[in-house]
């Protein structure tokens, strides 16, 4: 009885937004008298920084520092028309509804600003740091809070915006299949590299490397946290979690965490990412989305590696224990292939 | 380990910018880490009443008789709702995009369909008290044949599972049972082919296992509307859902939510704010209804299982010149989004490579088991694993490394798809040679300077003839229809600028209930899969 060892790859791509589009996400941005913005959404934060990306989109397209945006998730009565957080549509649904939002209150600012300033309004820029001033002439400047004083209390303008973005819902032809799924894609390749006890049957996870391609990185940590945590739930799904174990029969259902098996802090390995960034012409500063396709390489990568490590196919998932020795055991024992 | 790799695509980027792409604390980063964040079931209201609900023994069932006597005198019971008490006691979730049939009771009435389904529901002041008056119901079940397996479901004589869908699978187009896809002619492909490959794929169902399962809070407002505290994924989703359930305009109802403790997909399905708004109304008192981890594992509706054929044809150089896929997504009894997946499937089929002749048939089919439902990569990630596992065997049967065989058939800009778009803003090729790179594993030269933005196109760019389909032939793509297909835009634009919304977006949602006759509010949209709801 021994323990092999394998590695094996995967390489993916993953469509952003629901499929076929028609799918609209609608935002409002406004100034209180303080040049604090507020975002309003019906969007959803699942754990995934959705408040967080649209702060820095908003905080972006306004010019003001991220610390003056405000993101107010979600209250039908305040927040507009969201489809939902779902279809790794978040990023690139809303954060282009936010940006188109923050680009009308931009505009109203600036013309505040001009206002207070005595100078057209295309010869001002923001800093970046709470101030618009004149091309060239940083000295010629005022305070965002002194423009939103003004704009509500003396010229009686609001600085607000509306936004809405909606990728046209795509027909599809019954007889070929043509459509039009999504308007981008993510991508993503992975090396998982395993240990099988050929003893027990068990799996465990050495290492994986891995490079994810996901249009701009708005926020790094925030796509780590992603990536980190999605290529997890694929080994899960790889290795551990059914609630029928013996699908089609659809007994020995799991209660609870005891009887639903997922991998725990023990069974974690190094995981070294490289983030490739191709912006989508259509995507908020050419974002994409990290969001569900970081899974998805996984599981097969891992089943790719079993195969190198012990030569059996394990075609089923979740590739348990009971799986592997079955396949061993047909197979009469371990064949490694050549190591990778 | 992270760490970005900026050389890539560097031309396609402006980074003269201020806050994107800074590692910007999340904004809710302290609550969450001190356990001060409010989340829907954080709101404890007085005069709180606790919903549960009495849920099938069976598989599939006939339900005789149900006897609620005893339960409605059972100590602290405020309420029992039954398939009677629901306005509008059918429904599916796609029904808010014109896409389905109704087909799915709030609680069952005749039949139950699969072992779990909601039959009664209690209001109780405790959540102790609604247990043991759901003990005291008695229901006369006459047990029938249940079927489990998608492809035993799909033959003559099954068990109907879902009157609705008397074939056990979901109409397309008002005329099929799957989705097609043709792309080429994939039977003279595997004449010609050097060699073939077909395998069974399959993956069981998952379950979400969210850290907080899902639930809502459901409270009568002034004025005759209502308050939803919820951890719903989509807030008017939901709240569009219940107001076609409960018969109520949309302006009765208040959502609020936006901090969610894990969805993944499985929140979704409004699987509690109808019957707690329900138990609201009926009560007049707030109600809370939060499904236990037994009851989130067992009949929270998981991912559904996916069985996958994949034949491939392969020459001995490398070059993929045919797929054809049969995939069979196992709905449960229900459709909720099932049918949705099919189409996003069928799209992503044959996943990200380049090959001249593409054929899927794509089933969603009902079974006696609890509806499924998104989720994290719903519809691609049975399918990615079919297809790469099939990868990998096929570069061992050709006898090329499995990362030169990926780039050799990859994508690039440029190539036609098999759903008859152009591949744009490719870069699988480039993750290839990073990720072999970073794991050391060696690939030769001329793969290592490969690029997704050189080779594609031309010949790769053709549709192919196909036999079999309306045009007879080769025809040139139809006019492509997203923002994102236009015409490229003057290169002097900054690439990153979003295209405008479309020029006249859809008028927004009616706002008066819906009358028998038309869509509930959901007028704006076409029918695109030709299936209206009736």
């Amino acid at each position: 009885m021994a323990k092999h060892r394998g590695r094996g790859m995967a390489a993916i791509n993953y469509p952003i937004g629901m499929n076929l589009g028609g799918d609209p996400s609608q935002a409002l941005v406004h100034s209180n008298p303080s040049g604090k913005f507020t975002v309003a959404l019906s969007s959803i934060d699942l754990g995934q920084g959705m408040k967080s990306v649209t702060r820095q989109i908003c905080a972006e397209t306004l010019g003001v520092p991220v610390e003056d945006v405000y993101v107010d998730t979600a209250d039908s009565d305040t927040g507009p028309h969201c489809m939902g957080s779902f279809a790794s549509r978040g990023t690139h649904r809303v954060g282009n509804a936010v940006m188109a939002a923050a680009r009308e209150a931009r505009g109203v600012m600036m013309e505040a600003a001009a206002e207070e300033l005595e100078v057209n309004a295309s010869d001002l820029e923001t800093d970046g740091r709470g101030n618009i001033h004149v091309k060239g002439a940083p000295h010629r400047s005022i305070a965002v809070k002194d423009v939103a004083i003004a704009a509500q209390f003396k010229q009686g303008k609001t600085i607000s915006g509306r936004g809405i973005f909606l990728v046209p819902l795509s027909e599809v032809d019954p007889e070929t299949g043509e459509m039009s799924p999504a308007t981008c894609y993510a991508h993503a390749c992975l090396v998982a590299e395993i240990e099988v006890d050929d003893e027990t049957g068990e799996v465990a996870m050495v290492r994986m490397d891995s490079a994810y391609e996901l249009g701009r990185a708005l926020n790094p940590k925030l796509v780590e946290q992603q990536l980190v945590g999605g290529a997890w739930m694929g080994v899960s799904h790889a290795l551990y979690e059914t609630p029928e174990p013996y699908y089609p029969d659809p007994s020995h259902g799991p209660r609870d965490f005891n009887e639903y098996v997922m991998p725990g802090p023990g069974d974690i390995c190094p995981h070294d990412i490289a983030v490739l960034e191709r912006p989508a012409p259509d995507g908020p500063f050419g974002g994409k989305g990290p969001g569900e396709m970081c899974a998805n390489p996984v599981l097969p990568a891992v089943a790719n590696a079993i195969f190198n490590a012990i030569g059996v196919r394990i075609n089923d998932l979740p590739i348990t224990p009971e799986k592997v020795l079955r396949a061993l055991k047909a197979q009469g024992g371990a064949r490694p292939q050549a190591r990778r | 380990m992270l760490e970005f790799r900026k050389e890539y695509f560097a031309d396609e980027r402006d980074e003269n910018l201020n806050e994107i792409g800074k590692p910007t604390q999340r904004q809710d980063m302290v609550g969450h880490v001190t356990g001060t964040t409010t989340y829907f079931d954080d709101h404890k209201l007085a005069g709180l009443l606790h919903l549960k609900v009495l849920r099938s023994p069976h598989h599939h069932a006939r339900i005789r008789g149900i006897d609620t006597g005893a339960a409605e005198r059972a100590p602290g019971v405020r309420r029992v709702i039954r398939g009677a008490d629901v306005p509008r006691n059918l429904n599916t979730l796609l029904s808010l995009l014109n896409f389905g049939k109704d087909d799915e009771p709030t609680l069952a009435v005749d039949k139950v369909r699969y072992k779990g389904e909601p039959v009664v529901a209690v209001v109780a002041h405790s959540e102790r008290e609604a247990f043991e008056a759901l003990a005291q119901i008695r229901v006369d079940y006459e047990p029938l044949p249940a079927v489990f397996d998608v492809e035993e479901a799909l033959k003559a004589g099954a068990p109907v599972v879902n009157e609705t869908y008397p074939k056990n699978s979901f109409e397309y187009h008002g005329r099929y049972d799957h989705q097609k896809l043709r792309f080429g002619d994939v039977e003279r492909a595997f004449a010609e082919a050097d060699h073939g490959l077909e395998e069974r794929y399959q993956m069981s169902p998952i379950e979400h296992a969210p850290t907080e399962t899902n639930g809502c809070v459901a409270a009568p407002e002034t004025n005759g509307r209502y308050v939803v505290y919820t951890c719903a994924q989509g807030l008017f989703f939901s709240l569009d859902t219940c107001a076609k359930i409960l018969d109520v305009p949309s302006n009765k109802l208040h959502f609020v939510g936006g901090t969610v403790g894990g969805g993944f997909g499985g929140k979704v399905d409004s699987l509690t704010e109808p019957l707690a708004i329900l138990g609201a109304m009926l009560t007049g008192r707030p109600v809370r209804y939060v499904l236990g981890r037994e009851e989130e594992m067992q009949f929270g509706s998981p991912r559904g299982a996916e069985r996958i054929y994949v034949k491939d044809a392969v020459m001995r150089d490398g070059r993929i010149t045919a797929r054809k896929v049969t995939s069979y997504f196992d709905s449960g009894a229900y459709t909720r989004l099932s049918s949705y997946a099919v189409i996003k499937c069928a799209a992503h089929i044959p996943g990200p490579y380049t090959i001249p002749n593409v054929h899927a048939d794509v089933y969603c089919v009902y079974t006696n088991r609890v509806p499924a439902t998104a989720m994290r990569g719903f519809g691609v990630t049975a399918v990615d694993f079919a297809i790469e596992c099939q990868m990998d065997k096929l570069a061992h049967l050709v006898g090329i490394d499995p990362m030169e065989f990926r780039i050799l058939n990859a994508y690039r800009d440029g190539d036609m798809k098999a759903h008859r778009r152009e591949a744009k803003n490719t870069a699988l090729i480039e993750c290839v040679q990073v990720a072999a790179e970073k794991a050391k594993w060696p690939i030769r030269e001329e793969f290592r300077r490969m690029s997704s933005r050189a080779g594609g196109g031309g010949a790769r760019a053709a549709v192919p003839h196909t036999p079999g389909t309306p045009a007879g032939g080769a025809r040139p793509p139809a006019p492509q229809r997203t923002t994102y297909d236009r015409p490229p835009q003057p290169a002097q634009a900054p690439i990153f600028e979003p295209q405008k919304p479309s020029p006249s977006p859809p008028s927004p949602r009616q706002p008066t209930p819906a009358p028998a006759t038309t869509q509930h509010g959901a007028a704006r949209f076409s029918s695109v899969f030709g299936t209206r709801r009736r």
